[in-house]
């Protein structure tokens, strides 16, 4: 499974890792979606640093996942997003239901 | 005048969602001779990957179908032909319209937005009933 799902307190990590297209972004929601309705998160935060290729199944994925946690009230980070990411991300608008937390923004 | 036709690839797949990779795989293998930069493969696979998954999720819907891909050196130009010859669109402006979708929350309705934004051109030919084909070309620099 390309994710690494960890619980800190009220919020959810998702550590995705690998490509993300239509195929991948199957197995990727049933995954994420199990555990945000078993933590039912404050906060989904999407962790992008090893993917290695994403197309804009991973737009909808983000902002499927949106939904699901906005239902239980909780809000969606998406960090450390390649340029390339962001821009495809950017595309969408994704601002404007996720905060983005810039790549090496401690570095 | 087009320079001439210096390479060609023909590939043909199932429309299974698994074959998004292969097609980004074979494509950006094929243009490996012209010595790309990272950002220019990645452009070429991400357009791929978006008109790719637009013949599985929208051209052949449940059912499956025939992908054709061709792809063509012209010198440094590569001109990309992804057909299909499922269901069509009705609409194909509307179509590319950025954020319009037919198919829900998962979709982000992007894919012509990508591909727009990632090619030098492109254009979509499409007859309800019979299929569509997407044109995309892109030059590239190199390193």
């Amino acid at each position: 499974m390309p994710v690494k799902l960890c619980k800190e307190g009220t919020t959810l990590v998702a550590f995705l890792s690998g490509e993300i297209d239509h195929h991948s972004a199957i197995a990727l929601r049933e995954a994420v979606d199990g555990a945000i309705k078993l933590v039912k998160p404050q906060k989904l935060e999407i962790d992008f640093s090893g993917v290695t290729f994403m197309d804009s199944s991973g737009v909808g994925f983000v902002m499927g996942r949106y939904k699901l946690v906005s239902f239980y009230g909780g809000t969606v980070v998406v960090k450390n997003a390649s340029e390339r990411i962001e821009k495809i991300l950017s595309l969408s608008g994704i601002e404007k239901i996720a905060q983005i937390e810039r790549r090496d923004k401690a570095v | 005048m087009r320079e001439k036709k210096t390479n060609e690839m023909k590939l043909i797949l199932q429309s299974r969602s698994q074959n998004e990779g292969v097609a980004r795989i074979a494509v950006s293998g094929f243009l490996s001779s012209l010595d790309p930069t990272i950002e220019e493969i990645n452009d070429i696979k991400t357009a791929v990957s978006e008109a790719v998954t637009n013949c599985i999720v929208h051209a052949y819907e449940e059912s499956v179908g025939t992908i054709y891909i061709t792809c063509q050196m012209y010198g440094k130009t590569v001109h990309i032909k992804i057909r299909d010859t499922g269901c069509g669109i009705e609409d194909v402006e509307k179509a590319m319209t950025p954020l319009y979708t037919t198919k829900g929350d998962e979709r982000s309705g992007l894919g012509f937005a990508v591909m727009e934004s990632f090619m030098d051109g492109l254009r979509v030919k499409s007859i309800p009933g019979k299929g569509t084909t997407v044109y995309m070309k892109k030059t590239i620099f190199g390193k």
